[in-house]
């Protein structure tokens, strides 16, 4: 792990100096702010039962959906078809840490991101002058499930990335895993397949892995050290596969 | 282990699916030597090269940097090499001081020695304008020398540079070879080159290989003597050239001539004798042939190049190789 600091703020420092993470950070904000004002145009028509936090929260698959794939589709996917992945592991570095390092940069960037949201809330709080907007408990929930789930997407992009050459492909390929594990594990466990009495392990399983029942709970101010744990290891997981992908990627190529 | 020689492989295959790259290779290079690497296009020059620096397993054989295994401890064999990989791919948007730095860093130079050390390869690359400029603005003869001073920048025992003076303008290949020159005695050397005379300039030994088998190696002269077999020479003269050969033979037994062309106005024609001697055999030439009723207007000897050792060397596998079909 001697090296994973000098390629993590190398990377960090490659963050920085493009321009294109300013483009995507302004976008990603503007965006952001759209949602933002749009929930509270609907709280000055009618009063609502949950706090505008929570709201908030409940879109949080929007933005990672897009961003996610776009932050971390470049990392490995780039290395190789540029081959300055051959100069990187012909150092003494290995491939754990050259992913560790990439998925670090790419992580750090996406919880800057979420967490430049937070001011948001600051001003609305400073200009409304009202305490219940700023309800600490689904606000601090929320962005710890942003930053625990961020994890595992994050993780998922950067898999998505050792395993193509073509950053669209890896882009793709990141959105349709990080879909499916939103809204297709959501969707099975609503369908009928599962309610047999022989898939009952099965069903507990797509259960315990929803990830919108994950921020139902968060933003309530559940932590249940389960959903704790089913992102550390899915992150521990792909972050693997994404060290074997790579190395896989050199015995072939 | 300052004995062991700076690599040393023995049986090395590698086979992609399917397809066998590199086919029982073995050589070594000693310490200090600058060993050229020739072989057409998909010899697998550049899959040997991989081997060598750990970044693509063999699938059998051995290889040995300085006394180490790099299959068993690639570690320890990365930090011994400088490696500059085929077309010399180098990040786009850093500036040069920069991706020498960050280099030097994974490199394990220490943070007080990398700021002069720099200095010293930009000096040594005659890169010293550009250091500020970003690498995806610079020509390719500066990208080029970028890859090299990234190859030395950590003093490694053995470099290998995978065409190092491809795309260079004459004058920066000229910088290159005086660079590799200067490397000569203190660091292994290997680079692959499809330019031959540059091969010929600057390496001690020269390995060919064609199809994933080595086909001759030795000094650029040995190539010569042992590839070809002959030398060459040329002559203008005029005469009676049917009773030549018989003349040929008291010089030496195994000069003859091999071509003869049309004479001109003057009665001269061109004439191309061959001789397995290695003798410098001029001079008796010479003093035959105005002796006689000839009459001698111009001899050379044609000195083989590389070039035509490396024709002759990957057109004799190719021989090889069919006749091993013919058989079965």
């Amino acid at each position: 792990m001697k090296h994973f600091f000098t390629l993590l703020s190398h990377e960090i420092r490659m963050l920085l100096v493009s321009p294109s993470t300013y483009l995507a950070a302004l976008l990603f904000l503007s965006f952001m702010g759209f949602i933002f004002t749009t929930i509270l145009e609907s709280y000055s028509k009618a009063p609502l039962e949950l706090s505008p936090a929570h709201v908030f929260f409940q879109l949080f698959w929007l933005p990672v959906l897009f961003m996610v794939p776009m932050l971390t589709m470049k990392c490995l996917a780039e290395e190789r078809r540029l081959g300055t992945i051959e100069t990187l592991l012909t150092t003494p570095v290995t491939t754990t840490e050259v992913v560790l390092g990439k998925y670090g940069a790419a992580y750090l960037l996406y919880l800057a991101l979420w967490g430049s949201t937070a001011g948001f809330f600051l001003i609305l709080r400073k200009f409304s002058g009202d305490v219940r907007f700023m309800d600490p408990g689904p606000l601090l929930g929320g962005y710890l499930f942003i930053a625990v789930s961020g994890l595992l997407f994050v993780a998922l992009g950067v898999f998505a990335s050792s395993l193509s050459r073509n950053q669209a492909v890896a882009g793709i390929l990141s959105f349709t895993m990080i879909f499916g594990l939103i809204f297709g594990l959501s969707f099975l466990a609503g369908s009928s397949i599962l309610h047999r009495e022989a898939l009952q392990p099965a069903r507990q399983a797509v259960e315990y892995a929803q990830i919108l029942t994950h921020r139902d709970d968060f933003t309530r101010g559940v932590i249940d050290t389960r959903q704790l744990l089913f992102y550390l290891s899915g992150t521990v997981l792909a972050l693997i596969f994404s060290i074997l992908g790579v190395e896989a990627k050199l015995l072939h190529s | 282990m300052p004995d062991t020689p700076a690599i040393e492989v023995s049986r090395l295959v590698k086979a992609y699916a399917g397809v066998t790259a590199v086919n029982d290779i073995s050589f070594k290079v000693a310490r200090g030597e600058i060993l050229g690497f020739l072989g057409p296009n998909g010899a697998g020059k550049s899959t040997t090269m991989r081997i060598l620096t750990g970044y693509q397993p063999a699938t059998s054989g051995e290889v040995n940097v300085c006394g180490v295994s790099v299959a068993l401890r690639p570690d320890e064999v990365k930090r011994q090499i400088g490696y500059m990989p085929e077309n010399n791919p180098l990040p786009e948007d850093m500036r040069v001081s920069e991706y020498l730095y960050f280099r030097g860093r994974l490199k394990e130079i220490k943070r007080r020695m990398l700021g002069p050390r720099i200095d010293e390869v930009l000096e040594l690359c005659d890169l010293k304008r550009v250091r500020h400029k970003i690498i995806g603005q610079l020509s390719k003869g500066y990208r080029q020398r970028v890859g090299i001073a990234e190859a030395i920048l950590a003093e490694p025992p053995v470099i290998i540079m995978d065409e190092p003076t491809i795309g260079l303008d004459p004058h920066q290949i000229l910088i290159v070879r005086d660079l590799i020159a200067s490397l000569r005695g203190r660091m292994t050397v290997i680079i692959s080159s499809h330019i031959l005379p540059e091969i010929e300039m600057t390496c001690d030994r020269v390995l060919i290989i064609n199809q994933g088998r080595v086909v001759a190696q030795g000094t650029p002269a040995d190539l010569r003597r042992d590839v070809l077999g002959h030398s060459t020479y040329h002559l203008e003269v005029a005469g009676d050239t049917a009773s030549l050969p018989l003349l040929l033979a008291t010089i030496d037994p195994t000069l003859t001539v091999t071509a003869e062309g049309q004479p001109d106005g003057e009665g001269f024609r061109r004439l191309t004798l061959s001789t397995a001697n290695d003798r410098e055999l001029g001079e008796s030439l010479l003093r035959t042939l105005s002796s006689q009723p000839y009459r001698l207007r111009a001899l050379s000897r044609t000195n083989p190049t590389l070039e035509d050792v490396f024709l002759a060397a990957t057109r004799r596998s190719w021989d090889v190789k069919s006749g091993d079909l013919r058989k079965k």
